[in-house]
Parts: structure tokens; sequence; C-alpha cells
């Protein structure tokens, strides 16, 4: 058995209370698509979790396929987001050829 | 040929493949579509935000499933089994192959009913979508998890035993329950209660459990299949949406189905907690942190403030199963190690280093109110013997958990509740589900109460072994975990492992 990082001590979401967010394998595709959304949402918190990687943003968390696409140095659709991700939470608004959209409708 | 954009490609290839019905009126084709009173004015406002067609879904699933098949093949060609923190962590899943992997089938069934009776083309599609994905979900869960049925015991039999054993009628009757609502009601309580509220507690604590604990398949099944989850997810959040956009008169009626599934998932989700906080022998996050994370952070301040805007509140009753949050993990394990001996996974008494670990995430309940049932406990062992529980316990009407919850604010008083109804007295475990109970006598005393079935003479005979014969259950599938069966075989492989490293 070897030692692992200790799961518990991990930086708590923003303090808002309308986070976004979504939960991606800690994999090595996803990663490139974690540091695009990282990229486009500054005001992005990162945690990890065994085989998890969550990411949550206040309000609204975007991923444009055009960041992606430069940081795999490949083509990518949006629909190959469904590989990587766990779970979200948050409500989806869009989802085209360009980017997904995550945010809450109707909270302030 | 131009290429078209998503949203093009969405609409040609489910909505334009709708038709209108020109030689049987609407009523005919879909008869389930109004009885519940639910009024859709326009199925085409339905949104399906994933856009997803049939063409990009099967490209997308074969890949999911030819990643995991991958893994499957390496893991049994390493002996990775050996690999694992240790032979007890597959308790927890014996717990979710016998559990939660029945369900994925009912709702492969069921979703393939919603596929043929809603009346809109994009939720129809959804819905056929989601019934694929759940029958991929039982599959690659028992191909998986077949896996550890040649090296250990609980997992042969799962299909019957979810059929029989007295906790697994926990969630087989909460599906049973869903299944035999109307189509909107279902979608409310599946979709959106348990996959959309709820869905976090259940798969991702499993999940991440499996990582941590060095269970490769397990975790690659669960990612496979929770990446599916997140449409199912979607779908959840968007029946539950055009409901209320459609008619103002649907409101009273969801807040209702609201207040009713929450409960019944929530109780559900007792076995996960018990699994997260005493289950594995390498712990990732206390149940009471995954539930102000995942529910009171996520739902209680990010949807429901979002679902006020239609007039929905949050779930009646919610007030208790957060005030529950320090209590429910040990009441509910204490309650399997009291039965243990009846049922198809083993129980132990935590170690020293877990009971600490117990005491650092429940500092204002775990030293006072259960760390002496566990000390108790050990003081049977060393005399040599094994605290078992003597008796069947009162059952809950509703949840079919036995009644071992507290009174709210008084953790040392076990609540109980009970209703008349034609004569009958029924025992509740909470105002819950005596709530539930209430709006719907008729259905919840058809329910099948393992404990009253045993007492009717219907489950095998009158005696304990009569009834595990009965249940399907085999020499080591259960009881204590120290001296079993898995715990022999694991210490005789490890050791000779070691043997040979040293002879080398």
């Amino acid at each position: 058995m070897t030692a692992a990082a200790d799961p518990v001590t991990q930086p708590p979401d923003n303090p808002s209370n309308n986070n976004v967010g979504v939960e991606l394998q800690d994999s090595e595709e996803s990663r490139k698509v974690i540091e695009a959304i990282v990229a486009d949402n500054p005001a992005a918190t990162l945690s990890h979790r065994p085989g998890l990687v969550r990411v949550s943003v206040p309000g609204r968390l975007v991923v444009r396929r055009e960041t992606v696409e430069g940081l795999l140095g490949r083509p990518w659709e949006t629909h190959e987001f469904q590989m990587c991700i766990v779970t979200y939470y948050g409500h989806i608004g869009e989802w085209d050829e360009d980017e997904i959209v995550i945010a809450w409708d109707h909270s302030s | 040929m131009p290429k078209l954009s998503m949203k093009q490609r969405y609409s040609v290839l489910t909505r334009d493949l709708d038709w209108e019905p020109s030689y049987v009126d609407e009523e005919e084709l879909f008869p389930h579509a109004t009885f519940e009173g639910i009024k859709i004015h326009d199925w085409s406002k339905w949104e399906d935000p994933f856009r997803l067609t049939v063409d990009s879904y099967y490209k997308y699933q074969a890949e999911k499933d030819r990643r995991l098949y991958a893994v499957l093949d390496s893991f049994a060609q390493s002996q990775g089994h050996l690999s694992l923190s240790d032979a007890s962590y597959l308790n927890a899943m014996k717990l979710f192959l016998q559990g939660v992997t029945p369900l994925e089938y009912q709702a492969h069934r069921h979703f393939a009913y919603l596929g043929r009776h809603l009346k809109g083309g994009g939720p129809r599609f959804a819905a056929i979508c989601q019934s694929i994905d759940e029958l991929r979900h039982a599959q690659t869960e028992i191909h998986t998890l077949s896996g550890y049925n040649k090296h250990y015991s609980g997992f042969h039999g799962f299909s019957r035993m979810h059929d029989r054993v007295w906790y697994l009628s926990v969630p087989k009757s909460f599906f049973d329950d869903a299944v035999s609502a109307g189509p909107f009601e279902f979608l409310t309580a599946i979709s959106f209660s348990f996959e959309y509220l709820l869905t976090n507690l259940l798969f991702v604590p499993f999940m991440s459990g499996a990582s941590f604990n060095g269970d490769l398949p397990t975790m690659t099944f669960g990612f496979s299949a929770q990446s599916d989850e997140s449409r199912h997810m979607t779908l959840g959040l968007e029946s539950i949406k055009f409901m209320l956009e459609q008619d103002e008169g649907n409101v009273p009626i969801v807040q209702d189905w609201i207040d009713k599934w929450f409960w019944r998932s929530y109780r559900v989700t007792a076995l996960v907690a018990s699994m997260m906080d005493y289950q594995l022998p390498r712990r990732v996050m206390s149940w009471k942190e995954a539930f102000e994370l995942y529910f009171e952070q996520q739902m209680l301040e990010g949807l429901f403030p979002d679902l006020s805007y239609y007039g929905i509140n949050p779930p009646r009753h919610v007030q208790q199963a957060v005030d529950e949050k320090d209590l429910l993990s040990h009441q509910v394990y204490w309650t399997l190690f009291s039965f243990g001996f009846a049922a198809g996974f083993t129980t132990s008494i935590p170690h020293d280093d877990h009971l600490e670990w117990l005491s650092a995430n429940y500092p204002d309940t775990f030293d006072n109110l259960y760390r002496p049932q566990w000390e108790k406990a050990r003081r049977i062992r060393e005399g040599g013997g094994r605290f078992f529980f003597q008796g069947l316990p009162q059952l809950c009407q509703t949840c079919q958990i036995p009644m071992i919850f507290t009174e709210p604010g008084s953790p040392t008083v076990i609540a109980q509740r009970w209703s008349e109804h034609r004569g009958e007295k029924f025992n509740f475990c909470s105002d819950g589900c005596k709530w539930i109970f209430d709006r719907e006598p008729e259905k919840y005393v058809q329910a099948w109460m393992p404990v009253h079935q045993i007492y009717q003479g219907n489950c095998g005979g009158p005696t304990v072994p009569e009834v595990l014969a009965w249940y399907g259950l085999e020499e080591g599938d259960g009881g204590e975990y120290e001296g079993s069966v898995d715990q022999r075989n694991w210490q005789h492989w490890h050791e000779a492992q070691l043997s040979e490293v040293a002879s080398r």
C-alpha cells in the first residue's frame, strides 16, 4: 500500500451561495479540459478527491471548444465533454458546438 | 451537403421524426398522459440541453464501453484483486450489487415505458437513451463485479437476494413505489429527486471510495456510468422546470411529489451513509461532510433558491435530514452489525484508528453516543462472543427500515409514529414516512414487509437457518468479518505472496 494524498483537507468552494460546478475524472485528457476551464473562468477554484477533480465557479461556468482545442492540440467537439464529466451542479443553459454553459436560471 | 449545426441536427434527428397521429386520437395513443392532473399545453417547449442525437449517442457510448473493458481485462490479468486495501472493502460492493444494480435494471424497463408514453418527441428520445443507459449500467456492473465472485463470498445470487433479503427491501420497495406511479410522478421521483437531488450522495462516494481502496474496475464503471448520469440529472431538472412552466396548476402537484420523493430517496441513502463511514477501510469523506457539500450547499443553497422562482419550496421534512447528519450512519451501521447474521455481507467492530476517525468527524455525537456501543461489543468479543440481536425488528411501513431512528432533538429516544387505516395500525420511523403513508394509505398497506412475511410463514420456515436458506445465503456471506472465509483467504493469499518474495 502506498501513502495517498489526504482527501479530506481540501480548500472549500468559494464562499458564494450561487456556485455552479462540475466534477471531472482525474485523467490525462480531462487535465487539459480543466486547464481550459480555469483559463476561461478566472474565479474557478479546484479541489481534488480520489479519482476526481472538482471545479467550482460563482454564478456561471463556461467550457469553450477553442480553448480546449488549443490546449489539446487537436480538434475536440463539445460532445466529448461527456467522456470526462462525472457530475455537475447548476443548470446546463447552453450546449452547442462552441461552448457549454452551466448557470442557475433564476438566482441572482 | 453543408454540415448542420448541433441545434439543427438535434431538430432533424429527434423532433422531425415525430408525427401527428391520423387514424387514432391522441387520448388513445397516450392513455397515461393526463390522469395525474399535470397539464401540458405545448410539448415542443421541452428543452434538451445536451442536444443528443442517436449517432453521437452510439459513438460515445461505444467508446465508454471500450475503455471499461480494457480496464477489466488488465485488472483480471494482473491479479488486481490482491491490491485492494483489504478484503473487507468488498462489503461495500456487495451492498452495491445487491441493492443498486437491480434498480438500474428496473430503471431500464421503466424508461422504456416513458419512451413509449410521454407525449413529446424530445422527452421520448431522452427517455429511450436513458433506458439504454440503464441497461448498460446493469450489465457493466454485473460484469465488473463478477470478477470478484471468483474469489469472494456474497456476490453470487444478488438478484434473488434483492427480491428476498430484509435490508434490500428498502431500495426494492422504493423503486416499486416509483414504477407504480404515473409517468410524471416517476420523472419527479427518479429523474429529479433520486438522480438530481441525491445522485452525488448515492454514487460519487462509491466511486471515490473505490478509487481510494484500489478498486480500479468499480471506479471505472462508476465514472463510465456517472458520465451518463449527468445527462440523467439534466433530464430530471428539465422535466421539473417543464412541468412548472407549462401550467401554474402543476406547481402544487409537483411540490407534493418533491416532498414525498425527497424523503423516500433520502431514507434509501441511509445505507450509503453507513457504507461511507463504516465499510471503507480507507475513507474518503464522512457522510456528514458529503451531505453538507452535495446536499446543503449545492441543493439547499443553489437549486432551491433557483426553483423558488416557480413557487417551489425546499422539501417538507428537509430539516430533519439536516438535523440527523451526525446520527444517521451510526444508527444504520449498528443495525447492520446487530442483524449481520442475516446479511449478504460481513460486518465488524471498527479498529482503533477507525474509531478515532469517527470521533474526529463526529465530535458532537460519536464519543458520547456511539463509542460506548462499540466498546461493549468489544468486551463481548474479548469474552469469546459476538453481539447479535436476538429476534426480529419492527419495520417502518413506508421506508421498510427497522425502527431505529431517534426523536428529533433526543438522540437516545427511538421515534415511533403510527396511523390507523381500516381498523389496522401501521408504524413509521419518522414524521416524513407517516406523512407519505397518510397521503396514499391504500398504496402502502400493500407493502411486502420482510419481517411480517417471515411471521406469516412465507420465507422458508420459522427458524433462522431456514430463512437464510430461502434468502440464498451461504456460509461466509454474512456474519462477522474477523475469522470469515474472506478474511482467512485474504491472509492466506498475502502470506503466500510474501513467502514467495522471501524465497527469491
